[in-house]
């Protein structure tokens, strides 16, 4: 994308486009990744509604992958997960490992 | 005709006030500039204003409640003095870099510590760089004309920037003086119907305030901003001219009283320029070609023009109601050395502190000022660069 220059951004720094933070890649900031494993979920979705950044994404009713493209890798939905039988169904990973 | 009153300078910005109406005032009290905001709320509950008044539990709030009216759309307004401004601080660089066109008199007074609630302009000097416009008055009617002003001139389509108004704490805001005020059909007309700009609730076209600006855009703003600033002087001098037109009374970017042909000349802010003057006309009447150079736009400060209208004279005292402690010299000083320093024929110049804490500033100690600099013309020698005056030795 071409960045603007001081004479096109918009006065005060106000945002005149609807929905422009999809433009914000957060995930770039995570430095732990949450995995999903699946064999442990008992689809409460817990995770869909503790993340702050909508980075867990929903389809037809049932919890789908992680959206890392805004997943900021805060824990908060490894946190929450109650898993199955003592076992979490999401854990956290250091990033490049 | 307008109306010929005796009224104090607070009671001057309040009505002033009244008659622009803003959409809404968020404010919280401060010694000195109580007064303006107690008798704008009584012109809300007794329906003399549509404004929406709200009063909140600080100034931290104050300027937090101005910010998001002025975001939502409102024309807005607010008063607060010394602690009150600093409190402020951080909101103050809110209001200017989301460019939210608020109008605030600042009634000048020394801050803390130690505590003291009289005229000194440590205030305002402290918020000389937050990105506001400050226009400064010498009196009652000054304060009046410059608060009506700066609506127009902060509302302006090529500015939109916030706006102070600086009078002196009590020698001015409290002291009674003959003052004109025009008719309230004239100051509607002249301020006109407020003109939003991307306004937050315009459900129409949703907007956002208050994004993060990282490392790739910052700068580009701040380089916007600058921009805004040297644009200030025009705007300020096109609404003096429409001023001039229904009020008679002319304004520029700073005011020159027998400065022309002068060779000596002081140059000072507010209540105590008007003491100089009178001293000035008694050196002129023993033939000692003296003038004055008081600044009105102080913030974007016209550098240019007062380095134009100060480099033929021989020798120049500037007189700061403010020390800026920065190991150097008084805040008007250092920008009157930067406006003068492009000139290789310049005056010699030194600084004196005078009057802070509301100290007096008497005709005594202009004398004395103006002595020292028919001195320092003859021998164009400076005898100390800073030096405070009235203070005991
Ligand atoms: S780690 Fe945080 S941001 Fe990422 S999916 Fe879990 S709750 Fe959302
Ligand atoms: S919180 Fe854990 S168990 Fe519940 S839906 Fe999410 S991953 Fe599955």
């Amino acid at each position: 994308m071409k960045l603007k220059n001081w004479k096109e951004v918009v006065p005060g720094a106000v945002v005149t486009e609807a929905g422009s933070a999809l433009k914000f890649k957060t995930g770039s900031w995570r430095s732990s990744k949450p995995r999903w494993k699946e064999e442990n979920c008992i689809q409460c979705l817990f995770c869909w509604i503790y993340c702050p950044d909508m980075a867990v994404k929903v389809k037809d009713g049932k919890r789908a992958e992680f959206d890392y493209d805004y997943c900021k890798g805060c824990g908060i939905c490894a946190l929450e997960c109650p898993g199955k039988k003592g076992q979490k169904a999401i854990v956290m990973e250091e990033e490049g490992k | 005709m307008g109306k010929i009153v005796a009224a104090t300078g607070n009671e001057a910005v309040a009505e002033a006030l009244r008659q622009v109406n803003p959409d809404v005032s968020s404010a919280y009290p401060i010694t000195p500039a109580t007064d303006i905001m107690q008798r704008f709320t009584s012109f809300v509950s007794n329906g003399k204003v549509k404004t929406e008044m709200i009063l909140v539990e600080s100034e931290h709030s104050a300027m937090s409640g101005c910010i998001g009216a002025s975001a939502a759309g409102g024309r807005v307004m607010t008063a607060t003095s010394s602690q009150g401004l600093a409190l402020m601080w951080e909101e103050l660089f809110i209001a200017s870099g989301t460019r939210l066109p608020i109008v605030m008199a600042l009634v000048n007074r020394a801050l803390s510590a130690p505590l003291n609630i009289h005229g000194d302009h440590s205030d305002g000097m402290g918020a000389r760089d937050c990105g506001w416009i400050q226009l400064w008055s010498e009196n009652a009617q000054e304060a009046y004309d410059n608060t009506i002003q700066a609506f127009h001139i902060a509302e302006h389509m090529d500015i939109r920037l916030p706006a102070m108004v600086c009078l002196d704490g009590f020698i001015i805001s409290h002291s009674i003086e003959r003052i004109e005020y025009l008719e309230d059909d004239k100051i509607k007309n002249f301020v006109g119907e407020y003109k939003q700009l991307n306004p937050l609730l315009d459900l129409e076209h949703p907007v956002s305030y208050g994004p993060l600006i990282l490392t790739d855009y910052y700068m580009e703003y701040r380089k916007a901003h600058d921009e805004v600033m040297s644009k200030v002087s025009k705007v300020v001098l096109d609404v003096a001219k429409d001023f001039e037109k229904i009020s008679g009374r002319k304004y520029g970017l700073f005011e020159t009283y027998r400065l022309d042909d002068a060779e000596i000349g002081l140059v000072i802010l507010n209540s105590a320029a008007g003491t100089s003057k009178d001293v000035i006309d008694e050196f002129r009447s023993r033939g000692i070609k003296a003038g004055l150079l008081k600044p009105r736009l102080y913030r974007p400060f016209p550098y240019k023009e007062i380095g134009e209208a100060l480099k033929g004279l021989k020798a120049v005292c500037v007189l700061d109601r403010a020390d800026a402690f920065g190991g150097s010299y008084g805040p008007l000083f250092i920008d009157i050395a930067s406006s003068l320093y492009p000139y290789k024929e310049r005056p010699v110049l030194f600084n004196k502190i005078y009057g802070l804490g509301g100290r007096d500033y008497m005709p005594a100690h202009a004398e004395q000022v103006l002595s020292e600099l028919v001195e320092a013309a003859k021998t164009g020698k400076v005898k100390q660069i800073k030096e405070y005056i009235g203070v005991r030795e």
